[in-house]
């Protein structure tokens, strides 16, 4: 596969394959920048970061990603202050931000804003979220960081928790852990239950799926527990959201259940979820997964724009 | 093939086999039912081996662009397209579910960018009974009443 030019869009574009070769180039990056501090890669090349739809987090992961290839950033963080405000279409931002840059990192609140921005660059497109759509280099991340903390992700049995109805990154997750030999437990509340036809999906791929509400229960089986937030915004129904808010707590009294090797895994930012007694345990992998963010990044901006 | 005699055309399209009660659809999808100058026909719940019941729609002076030969796909995968010169079947064939659908859809989801910014929908068949679509932007899927609201 040739990297150099592709976009990046969505998991479901992607090949086993080319996961694998995306998380072995983030961990040969890792292991360069630990030695060298700093890398050369992409030196003279910009990358254009477009908000359109503010996500710190995110956008400083890519900002860090490409300063530590040697690159240059441009960009802004919310549309409120672009010429978008005065009707221009998407697709003129993307034809005006190409001709200032070398690859583009867009995020936007609707969904296939980035499947569109790539249809209409000649560079290369990486989404970094669109709507309630698709986030694919958190779900790399996401396995980059079980892979870097097991030195596998086949044989595993990962437990997901929280809002499995609602919750983007725990759907492609599960997608791309369907590529894999593991067990997968759902852990929800009645309410937010994974889509049917997403679990369908994975028994189809052979994954063996357990449904279950029970945490305390499950947490002794677990080799990583991927914990998510409840989020307030994605309920169209507020009484539906206050019957669930503050359905599991990971604290140390849950913890005293599981595996010693347990990992628990957050797509952050947390409110309650889990416990910040739990941060000092070896079981806290979440602020490491932040970390991945930047390598895994690094990887996907140096291989479409063709520089490693 | 008496009860087509009945009202043959000389000229135009005969849509047969279409499920017993999507006829009003297939030509509401055509854009059919409004005065064009030629003979339109509607036979509705007519019996049939294949179907048990069926409806057939006969345009008088009209030819099927690909394009709404694929729309009659969507509402009718079952049926056939007689094509009618001098009152005799020119030529006949069975109507196909293309992979993608271009165009003649709308996604049904509100946050679509299809449905914000200038581009042409497409859609990929997922499965085709049931006829299942996914949008091509928003990777949505879409079946049923889902699909012939958004024609
Ligand atoms: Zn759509």
């Amino acid at each position: 596969m040739d990297w150099k030019g592709r976009d990046v869009i969505s998991v479901r574009d992607f090949s086993k394959e080319d996961i694998e070769f995306v998380l072995n180039v983030a961990e040969r990056l890792e292991t360069e920048l630990n030695e060298k501090g700093a890398l050369e890669y992409a030196r003279g090349k910009i990358l254009a970061t477009l908000f359109f739809e503010p996500s710190t987090r995110t956008r400083l992961s890519f900002e860090s990603a490409m300063h530590r290839l040697g690159g240059s950033v441009i960009g802004f963080s919310s549309a409120a202050s672009t010429s978008v405000k005065k009707g221009e279409s998407l697709a003129d931002t993307i034809k005006t931000v190409e001709q200032y840059s070398d690859v583009i990192v867009i995020r936007h609140s609707m969904e296939g804003a980035a499947r569109l921005a790539a249809e209409v660059a000649e560079i290369p497109v990486i989404n970094a979220g669109d709507g309630s759509n698709q986030h694919p280099t958190q779900t790399l991340l996401d396995l980059y960081t079980i892979k870097r903390a097991f030195g596998r992700i086949d044989g595993l049995t990962i437990g997901l928790l929280g809002d499995l109805k609602y919750g983007r990154t725990v759907h492609s997750l599960a997608e791309a852990l369907a590529f894999y030999d593991v067990e997968l437990y759902l852990i929800s509340p009645e309410l937010l239950r994974m889509p049917k036809h997403i679990i369908e999906e994975l028994r189809e791929r052979g994954v063996k799926v357990q449904e279950t509400t029970d945490l305390e229960g499950t947490i002794p089986e677990l080799d990583v527990l991927y914990v998510t937030r409840i989020q307030r915004e994605r309920f169209p129904d507020e009484q539906e959201y206050l019957k669930v808010k503050g359905s599991y707590q990971v604290n140390c009294a849950v913890l005293k259940r599981a595996k010693e090797s347990l990992r628990i895994m957050h797509p952050l930012p947390r409110v309650d979820e889990i416990h910040p007694e739990v941060d000092k345990t070896e079981h806290a992998l979440y602020f490491r997964q932040v970390f991945s963010g930047v390598p895994v990044r690094m990887a996907l901006l140096g291989l479409t724009l063709g520089v490693l | 093939m008496a009860e087509l005699k009945v009202t043959a055309i000389r000229e135009g399209t005969v849509i047969d086999h279409i499920p017993a009660g999507k006829g009003l659809k297939v030509i509401e999808i055509l854009r059919l039912n409004r005065p064009n100058g030629g003979v339109l026909l509607l036979a509705s719940n007519v019996h049939s081996g294949k179907l048990g019941r069926k409806d057939i729609v006969k345009i008088e002076g009209k030819f099927l662009s690909e394009e709404e030969v694929n729309k009659i796909a969507l509402i009718a995968p079952t049926a056939t397209v007689n094509i009618v010169r001098d009152y005799k079947v020119a030529e006949k064939f069975k109507v196909e579910i293309p992979d993608e659908i271009t165009g003649i859809l709308r996604c049904a989801n509100p946050n679509c960018v299809s449905n914000h910014e200038h581009t042409v929908s497409k859609f990929y068949v997922v499965s085709r009974e049931p006829l299942k679509v996914r949008c091509h932007y928003c990777e949505r899927t879409m079946e049923g009443e889902e699909i012939l609201g958004n024609l």
